[in-house]
């Protein structure tokens, strides 16, 4: 640990680097986001080790990056960007993880706080019987034979087309909830038989439904633009990702390239890193794979949160259109994307890889929506249960430091055993409760294990996201309510 | 006498992972199969209802480990099996078959604790020496 103080390089404020020559076999430096105060977690938690390693992999560019909320992954840390050069880099399954496109939405509402507020019980209670959650969950939705295979390719689009939700929906999910070049082929039969049935589950672990409150503004204009007006005004999360199918494609292709590193003759200092050429046909067909996982996330999604528009009127006795439930926009933060970048003053195509860190594009850039255009990409990024969440906007310096990047969360600080030794699910729930925040989960285990106390605060990450320049606050929320899966 | 334990947990700021231990390598296999399962469910109250015969195959005894536990994961997420015991037949390093019994989910008889996603590769380790066997999982 202290061998790790003395090799870390200051920067400034937020900047951290790991020089290159830290590790014989790094092609890069590392560059850490963080304060100086969150700088003792990091390094006890192992995760610059794991930030040099990915430094080793071919291709990588400028610098293995880790977000602010990096902690301690397997093979990447969790907070962990990397981009390789398509033309001689690689694309690894575990620069991205095992839940594919896991990821957060956000709608907007009419109401307000002291509308909802006197209706909340009723409201998570409706919420948890019309969402299914938890370990193991299955679905409302019955596909037909064959029918995976639209879910894999269209994501978004299959999920309105069948009815869950509105076209315009479609418009502010990142990659309009459908990734192109996907060939369900590369998809495995047994991902295919794990995902059939979990179409619309929200799964478990740190998965969630919110209530949130819009709690404060920091710039209006954007805010309005995103459709939110004032303080109090409720808002409406759904946070889950690809289920079992994208567990099962994460493993089918880390074996893959297990083989493929033979083949190429690639080492890496961890097994986990397993990693092929992004042009060879190891890489082209994981791609393909992994965007038929995000498209199933992106469905999933879709889909669940038509179930919570569905839930909130009849509870609330508004109509769809009177309570204003416009999704504002819909983030993955486990992805590898083929994007252009500028390096060195050229044109570059890399391949992108963010292992929970979020796409934090510029104003005027193409990929973001034309409503949004003019104030850059919006960026969610949920806290722990009893704590706020952000709504952030991408920037220009984002994309000439991190390759348009930023955080994704708070970023666990405390093992799921150390919160249950620590408390119990009864104590986590009084504790919320008395913060007037209503709870429902699946388990009470699972609930001590996703206590606040087991995150870093997010309000000290996403200050660093802000003060580094690599997004800018727009709103802060905070949970009236939770359905944990 | 002294009783070996069959399975310790192994702590991580966002995972969990164990260590397992056997006489042999293939009981130490079948002691992280039933730790995996002992962290997806309370296995006290599941039978011996069901049995499946599983075989794996794999390009060296590590893969082979990632191989056994992750089709595990894959019987419990499609058919909600949770598993108590494991007979393992064949032993090799690049393939096993066993026998596992177990039953399938019931939520009035059951408690689920954790949706474990899969094994990882991540200082995934097999000493045939000592038969013991160490993995992480992301949870």
């Amino acid at each position: 640990m202290p061998e790790w103080s003395s090799k870390l390089q200051k920067v400034d404020d937020f900047r951290w680097r790991i020089p290159k020559d830290y590790k014989s076999g790094m092609r890069v430096p590392g560059l850490i986001y963080a304060s100086e105060g969150m700088l003792q977690q990091i390094i006890a938690d192992q995760a610059p080790e794991q930030v040099a390693n990915v430094a080793f992999l071919p291709g990588i560019v400028r610098y293995s990056l880790a977000m602010p909320d990096i902690h301690w992954g397997y093979g990447f840390a969790i907070g962990g960007v990397a981009a390789m050069r398509v033309s001689d880099g690689v694309v690894s399954p575990g620069g991205v993880g095992f839940d594919i496109n896991c990821g957060v939405r956000i709608m907007r509402t009419n109401l307000t706080r002291d509308e909802v507020k006197p209706k909340i019980k009723e409201l998570i209670d409706a919420l948890f019987l019309a969402v299914p959650s938890g370990v193991g969950s299955k679905g409302r939705i019955k596909l037909h034979p064959g029918e995976i295979n639209e879910v894999l390719r269209k994501g978004s689009r299959w999920a309105v087309e069948k009815g869950y939700g509105r076209p315009e929906d479609i418009d502010t999910t990142e990659e309009n909830g459908e990734m192109k070049d996907v060939s369900p082929d590369y998809v495995s039969a047994r991902a295919k038989e794990r995902g059939t049935p979990q179409v619309g589950t929200l799964g478990s672990g740190n998965h969630f439904l919110e209530v949130g409150v819009i709690d404060e503004i920091y710039e209006k204009d954007i805010a309005k633009t995103m459709g939110i007006d004032d303080i109090g005004q409720i808002v409406l999360y759904v946070h889950c990702g690809s289920r079992g199918l994208g567990h099962q494609v994460a493993d089918d292709y880390i074996k893959e390239m297990m083989r493929a590193m033979q083949k190429y003759g690639i080492q890496v200092p961890d097994r986990q890193l397993a990693c092929a050429p992004v042009n060879s046909p190891e890489g082209k067909h994981y791609l393909s794979a992994m965007r038929g996982a995000a498209n199933y996330a992106w469905a999933n999604r879709q889909c669940i949160m038509h179930w919570v528009r569905e839930a909130f009127c009849r509870v609330m006795g508004v109509g769809e259109k009177e309570a204003g439930l416009e999704l504002i926009y819909d983030v993955t933060h486990n992805i590898a994307k083929i994007e252009e970048h500028e390096i060195d003053d050229r044109k570059e195509s890399l391949c992108v890889h963010r292992k929970g860190a979020t796409r934090a594009f510029p104003p005027g850039h193409a990929d973001v929506p034309a409503k949004y255009r003019s104030m850059g990409q919006p960026i969610l990024i949920p806290g722990d249960m009893g704590r706020m969440s952000y709504i952030l906007a991408g920037t220009e310096q984002a994309m000439r430091e991190t390759f348009g990047s930023t955080c994704h969360g708070a970023g666990r600080m405390q093992s799921r055993s150390a919160m249950k030794k620590r408390l119990s699910g009864r104590d986590v729930l009084h504790d919320l409760e008395s913060r007037g925040i209503a709870v429902r989960a699946g388990s009470m285990s699972g609930l001590a294990e996703e206590a606040p106390q087991a995150y870093k605060d997010v309000e000290m990450v996403v200050d660093v996201a802000h003060g580094a320049g690599i997004s800018r606050k727009v709103a802060r929320t905070r949970p009236i309510a939770v359905v944990k899966g | 006498m002294h009783v070996m334990k069959k399975y310790e947990l192994i702590e991580h700021t966002a995972d969990i992972g164990l260590k397992a231990r056997g006489v042999t390598l293939a009981e130490a296999f079948a002691n992280a199969a039933l730790g995996m399962f002992s962290l997806v469910a309370e296995l006290k109250n599941v039978c011996e209802k069901e049995s499946r015969h599983v075989e794996v195959k794999a390009d060296d005894i590590e893969g082979l480990l990632f191989e056994w536990l992750n089709s595990l994961l894959y019987y419990f997420d499609v058919d909600m099996l949770l598993f108590r015991r494991f007979d393992i037949m064949d032993f090799e390093d690049t393939r096993l078959a066993a026998t596992c019994y177990g039953e399938q989910y019931d939520s009035t008889r059951h408690s689920l604790r954790m949706g474990v996603k899969s094994a990882t590769y991540h200082q995934l380790e097999v000493n045939k020496e000592m038969n013991t066997v160490r993995v992480i999982f992301d949870v």
